[in-house]
């Protein structure tokens, strides 16, 4: 332990401190009071966690460590820190995420793998994993890469000195608690809003933070313009706290209970919902990776963006026209007739903001189309808006009334979620890492390229496989529901469309294996590259992106 | 309350509808407007920029 004179804590260690003291403290007396052994056992979790933070407070002092200065010899000093935890997390979430995804798969392909506990069914393995992959993993991505890209366009530090470490630190937090929480069967049973009210007023918290700290970053900014991944960046964050508080309006049966009910009942809770999931969709998983591709597929391509006036419009259009589109997921319901009708004609009017900007993405390249051949992480990127305008136009094309009343409920949803999800928002994600962590770490190139093709290649090949499986058992699915005979009997009972699906099931399980075995060799690969890749020389001599490595 | 629901209704029909079309011309008329184009071609280069 240094030895010399300590200096006093700040303004703001002292009041986080005292904050988590009475929340500690709060969370022990509820664990104590309450009857229900997973509600316990989640505040015992908040309480230790607490004390870790508060224990932190109390010893960076000692290590010297505290607020910095916002520029050292003229330059930005930038905060990586929080960037480094989160890019890491991402990564561990994103395989565990995907290896729960391969679990599922594999249940439903071979029920037995249920293995007839409660923890380990189907009903609670499948929240786990789509929380796991967008929250957990896409949502750390969010979080590594807007912290990055704030700092880097504005010029200026990140703000705050202890609230980006809460932002990251609560926000994985929140994810641990929300995952244990559905193998535990607390949930409140909304599709991607699983998390019950305690869960879900700690994130907005943490949210409302990570809210100020990118403002406030923003606001001091060097930088006159403000980039227009920042616009998307805040988009994403403003419309996330809007959405989250709108579908988790519950109110608690006690302060001792995890259970909660909504205030709205029937149709509009499920109309609330969709709004919710679709733009979860819209702004989560689009609107976020769209700054990612803004920034990092310009950076690692060395051109300038294509068109930044397409991009301000693209920005808009989406915003304007995304938050219409989720009475889709309400086709043929008791939502009345004319809402379903907007929320398909918005859908419908979201190509072209999708398609524009996928246009703006892809011709960015314009003048680097060679890099595709050589740097596999361009190629990744690339290939993830391929993903992305393939997707986007699928989309709408199901949001049809009357393609939905073939589409709605079968696997054809599931396979278009994936091809989003895994080619779009995945391959992005990766890219960006790939990029994020030679900077980080200061490298001078990843460890290797060869390890990103294999990872490319096997995990393209896993999309393809799981994609057209999709398909085909969700069509085929569709079709054997509504086939009739002469006798205007149904022709197929429920349980021979399941049996059908088995062959396709084993497809899809096959694929998502693979694409986990991607991402395994992509975590040896970063893991090399922090312990083993050469180190960046100094930044004004060698202009680090897209160099290749000299073998 | 119906009558209430009447009147959200019809401001969202008229009002709302103009008020969300004049702002998205007037992004249009910014980001088209030619004397920004300068400003935009710097934008385009600012994920290039060391420092």
């Amino acid at each position: 332990m240094a030895t010399g004179a300590i200096r006093n804590m700040t303004g703001g260690e002292s009041l986080g401190a005292l904050a988590l003291a009475v929340f500690g403290v709060a969370c022990l007396i509820i664990a104590g009071l309450t009857d229900h052994g997973g509600y316990a056992f989640h505040m015992v979790v908040f309480a230790l966690a607490s004390v870790l933070a508060f224990r932190a407070i109390i010893v960076r002092r000692y290590h010297g460590d505290g607020p910095q200065p916002q520029e050292i010899n003229g330059k930005p000093n930038y905060n990586f820190g929080p960037v480094k935890f989160a890019t890491a997390a991402a990564m561990f979430w994103g395989v565990a995420g995907f290896l729960v995804g391969l679990v599922i798969a594999l249940q439903l392909a071979f029920p037995v793998l249920n293995l007839d506990l409660p923890w380990t069914s189907f009903g609670r393995l499948r929240p786990l994993h789509t929380s796991a992959v967008i929250f957990a993993f896409g949502g750390n991505v969010l979080l590594a890469t807007s912290f990055y890209v704030v700092q880097r366009t504005c010029h200026a530090r990140l703000a705050g000195d202890l609230s980006p470490w809460f932002v990251v630190l609560g926000y994985n937090l929140f994810i641990v608690v929300a995952g244990t929480g559905y193998l535990l069967g607390i949930t409140q049973g909304k599709e991607y809003a699983e998390p019950e009210w305690y869960a879900d007023l700690f994130l907005t918290v943490v949210w409302v933070v990570y809210l100020l700290v990118f403002l406030a970053t923003i606001w001091k900014r060097k930088e006159p313009h403000i980039y227009v991944a920042n616009w998307f960046y805040l988009g994403f964050i403003v419309t996330i706290a809007v959405l989250h508080l709108g579908n988790n309006m519950t109110i608690p049966v006690s302060i001792t209970s995890p259970k909660s009910y909504i205030v709205w009942s029937g149709v509009q809770d499920a109309m609330f919902q969709w709004w919710y999931g679709h733009n979860a969709v819209g702004f989560f998983l689009t609107a976020g990776f769209l700054a990612i591709m803004y920034y990092f597929i310009p950076k690692r391509a060395e051109r300038p963006v294509y068109s930044y006036r397409l991009s301000i419009i693209h920005f808009w259009a989406l915003i304007f026209l995304y938050i219409w589109a989720g009475p889709h997921h309400l086709h043929y319901t008791a939502l009345p007739d004319w809402a379903q009708t907007l929320g398909m004609t918005f859908s419908i009017m979201l190509w072209m903001p999708s398609w524009g900007g996928m246009i703006n993405g892809l011709m960015t390249l314009s003048g680097a189309w060679d890099k595709l051949r050589t740097d596999p992480v361009l190629r990744m990127m690339v290939v993830s808006v391929a993903f992305y305008g393939m997707s986007t136009f699928e989309g709408p094309l199901m949001s049809v009334k009357a393609v939905n009343s073939l589409s709605h409920y079968t696997d054809w949803t599931i396979g278009h979620v994936h091809s989003g999800a895994l080619g779009w928002v995945g391959y992005v994600s990766f890219g960006a890492i790939y990029c994020l962590v030679p900077w980080l770490w200061k490298k001078e190139r990843l460890y290797s390229n060869r390890l990103v093709e294999w990872h490319f290649w096997i995990s393209t090949m896993g999309i393809v496989l799981y994609i057209s499986a999709m398909w085909v058992s969700g069509i085929m699915q569709g079709l054997m529901w509504r086939a009739y005979t002469a006798l205007g009997y149904l022709e197929y009972s429920f349980i021979e469309t399941v049996a059908a699906m088995h062959p396709y099931y084993v497809i899809r399980a096959i694929g998502g294996g693979l694409f986990l075995l991607g991402a395994l060799i992509m975590v040896y690969n970063l893991i090399m590259t922090v312990r083993a890749a050469p180190n960046a020389v100094e930044k004004s001599l060698a202009p680090a992106a897209g160099l290749q490595p000299a073998e | 309350m119906a009558n209430m629901y009447a009147f959200l209704a019809n401001i969202a029909q008229s009002v709302g509808v103009l008020y969300f079309m004049a702002i998205f011309l007037a992004v249009c008329i910014y980001a088209l407007w030619p004397k920004n184009q300068s400003k935009f071609e710097t934008a385009a280069r600012l994920p290039l920029e060391e420092d």
